[in-house]
């Protein structure tokens, strides 16, 4: 009894502080989201109900936002994961590189989002002086250049998922090269002693090995796309609604603080919709995780 | 399938760049007749996971030759080698049941050698009954003993019939009663399917028990090879003598003077053709007979009554070590008593070694 008083005793300052910065503004965004009408100068509201929800529900800026947010995940957590493993595959068969490699695919890591973003901007962006590199490779086989940061929607989208991929592959790649640096030797000799062809080496001994790390990688991987918003300002300015290019998490920014801003209703509505969808998601992961990471 | 080690030798380069070469097998040779059961045996790091390597394909050697019959495979990968090898923590596919282990290595076969997956399902099956663990086959290794995995490891080993199975110190995470019981079950495993099997153990009694024939190796090099009774009844050096045998042997500074065998002040075997001077001296601890008007005088530190046998700690001036001892049967028990015990030696467990050059000394008798 008495040790169990202390355990909360020891707890209570985390308890405290994940109340107040967590859960309090949870619930508070809950209530927002609920009141109808709401006035920014007078904290005051006409009624409760569904309306706020409705109204985000019907937005175009917002299914528009919700399009780019799926777009984003679905294509690049499993492409981003999947080069990743490639990545560390080739990584840990060169032993004497690999050190040298980890670096170079860590550098982005490291590096700022913003500078990041400026670099994507050469390669991609048209200016009065220059097509920028991309398309001035596409020109050189002969093709036309497209406007990638003010042109197509599909042109915008494939930057922003190539950026995307880039930001988030060092972290990848790192946890991978660890996860198999980690198996033990010993079950690949013993393969080798049976005469396992390579393939089947790497399903059937690495990936099963490898497999918690890769949930992991796909569980963060889903959540941190959901939450997308710098690397859209970073590539496409502060106006992502008129670029096309809003994300859930811009739109909420947007609601509260941007130029149509002062809307903490919609805000909380369309925070809680994509709090709903990430729950969603990550309860399906985990369902799957729990039936296929097999210890 | 007769197994031929030629002049096999490994070398390693030094962790710290600048130092000598470890030569971690040092010149093997050994021809193992078909169908026996050979024990590997040494000290830890004497080479003979290394060895097993090398004749499993894992490690390549940097000079000697294999060879697997007639045919050599010096040269080829481990996968073409047709041998099974247990590793000395097992090595099963932790997210793999029992069956899916056995059932791995055929699974890799490919064209004519593919059983069908019926096929397939029986030899894993006759597999795990030979090892008695059929009724664990949907189980994972996390939910096995130490002996049962064990098992599937061998029974893993042996499905795809290899020519040659190796066991690297198989018994080594089992506790003592398991030990026993699953060394007979090797033994018995081995005899069934007639397959050529080397067997590694730091544990002398292990591998005397149940081998057809023990190398001894020291430091990367053979010392003896032979059955192991012989091995022990005529040690070549004295390395193989302290190695075989519980309690060990012991040893003494002694001198044979004017042909007398002489420990200390004790004149103790009249010998024939020994050499004079120094010499060290081997005798095993059933070689003691404790007799009232015996040569060789002791001190008695104590008396161990351990049932049929009684051991009995004494103490000599010519003595290596602190104290040594003796196993004597436990009705002469009686002549153990006070400060002071004497012995007669017996002959033929007595060894006598150069003392530098540790070789045997074996062109000598007992004089008439
Ligand atoms: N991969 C390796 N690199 C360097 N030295 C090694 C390697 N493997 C073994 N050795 C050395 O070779 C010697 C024999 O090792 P090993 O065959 O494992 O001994 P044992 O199995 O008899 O205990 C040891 O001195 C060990 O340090
Ligand atoms: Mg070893």
């Amino acid at each position: 009894m008495k040790t169990q008083w202390k355990a909360w005793l020891y707890l209570l300052p985390a308890v405290a502080f994940l109340g107040v910065f967590m859960v309090y503004p949870l619930v508070d965004v809950l209530v927002y989201s609920f009141e109808e009408g709401y006035n920014f100068a007078s904290q005051s509201y006409s009624g409760v109900g569904l309306f706020n929800y409705s109204y985000v529900l019907h937005d175009p800026y917002f299914l528009q936002a919700v399009k780019n947010t799926f777009l984003i995940v679905i294509i690049t957590v499993p492409l981003s994961t999947g080069l990743a493993l490639l990545i560390s595959l080739g990584l840990s068969s060169i032993r004497k590189l690999r050190d040298l490699f980890q670096t170079v695919f860590f550098l982005p890591y490291v590096t700022n989002t913003l500078a990041v973003g400026l670099v994507f901007m050469i390669l991609f962006k048209k200016t009065a002086y220059t097509d920028g590199m991309v398309n001035l490779l596409i020109q050189f086989f002969g093709g036309t250049g497209v406007d990638f940061i003010e042109g197509p929607y599909w042109a915008k989208m494939f930057v922003m998922c190539f950026y995307t991929i880039w930001v988030v592959m060092p972290f990848k790649i790192l946890i991978l090269t660890s996860a198999l640096a980690s198996v033990n030797q010993v079950y690949y000799n013993a393969a080798r002693i049976d005469g396992t062809p390579r393939w089947r080496m790497f399903t059937r001994i690495t990936l099963p090995m490898i497999s918690p790390m890769i949930f992991y990688l796909v569980i963060t991987g889903f959540i941190g796309a959901f939450k997308a918003y710098s690397d859209e300002v970073a590539l496409f300015g502060t106006n992502l609604n008129a670029a096309g290019m809003n994300t859930i998490v811009g739109y909420v920014y947007d609601m509260l603080y941007g130029n149509s801003g002062g809307y903490p209703s919609f805000a909380s509505a369309a925070a809680l919709i994509l709090f709903a969808i990430v729950f969603t998601i990550t309860c399906i992961n985990l369902l799957i995780s729990r039936n296929n990471v097999q210890y | 399938m007769k197994l031929v080690l030629d002049q096999l030798t490994k070398t390693f380069p030094n962790r710290n760049k600048k130092g000598p070469d470890v030569v971690a097998v040092n010149s093997f040779t050994f021809e193992i007749p078909d169908g026996t059961l050979v024990g590997l045996l040494g000290p830890s790091g004497c080479g003979k996971s290394t060895t097993l390597n090398l004749i499993s394909g894992l490690e390549r050697p940097t000079s000697g030759r294999i060879l697997f019959g007639d045919e050599d495979v010096t040269e080829l990968p481990p996968e073409n080698r047709g041998v099974g090898l247990v590793f000395q923590n097992y090595a099963l596919y932790p997210h793999l049941t029992v069956r899916q282990n056995i059932l791995f290595p055929l699974q890799n076969l490919k064209g004519d050698a593919r059983p069908s997956k019926e096929e397939m399902l029986r030899k894993a099956d006759e597999a795990a009954r030979l090892v008695q663990i059929d009724w664990l086959m949907d189980r994972k290794p996390s939910e096995l003993s130490g002996g049962q995995q064990q098992r599937v490891a061998i029974a893993r080993a042996l499905v795809k019939m290899p020519r040659v199975l190796l066991l690297d110190e198989p018994l080594s995470n089992l506790d003592a009663r398991l030990r026993l019981q699953t060394r007979e079950e090797i033994r018995r495993i081995q005899r069934e399917t007639g397959i050529t099997t080397i067997f590694v153990t730091h544990d002398q009694e292990e591998a005397m028990s149940i081998s057809d024939l023990i190398v001894v190796m020291s430091d990367g090099v053979v010392q003896q090879i032979g059955p192991p009774q012989s091995v022990y009844d005529h040690p070549d050096n004295l390395f193989v003598a302290k190695f075989l045998g519980t309690p060990p042997i012991n040893v003494f500074t002694g001198e044979v003077k004017d042909g007398w065998l002489t420990l200390g002040e004790d004149r103790v075997l009249k010998l024939q053709g020994a050499p004079e001077g120094a010499v060290t001296v081997g005798v095993r601890p059933e070689g003691f007979r404790i007799d009232a008007e015996g040569p060789f005088r002791c001190g008695l530190k104590a008396v161990e009554v351990m049932g049929r046998d009684t051991s009995v700690v004494g103490t000599h001036p010519a003595c290596q070590s602190e104290t040594f001892r003796g196993i004597i049967p436990s009705e002469d028990r009686d002549g153990a008593a006070g400060d002071t015990v004497r012995f007669s030696l017996k002959p033929n467990k007595i060894h006598l070694f150069d003392p530098a050059t540790e070789a045997v000394l074996r062109d000598w008798s007992v004089a008439p």
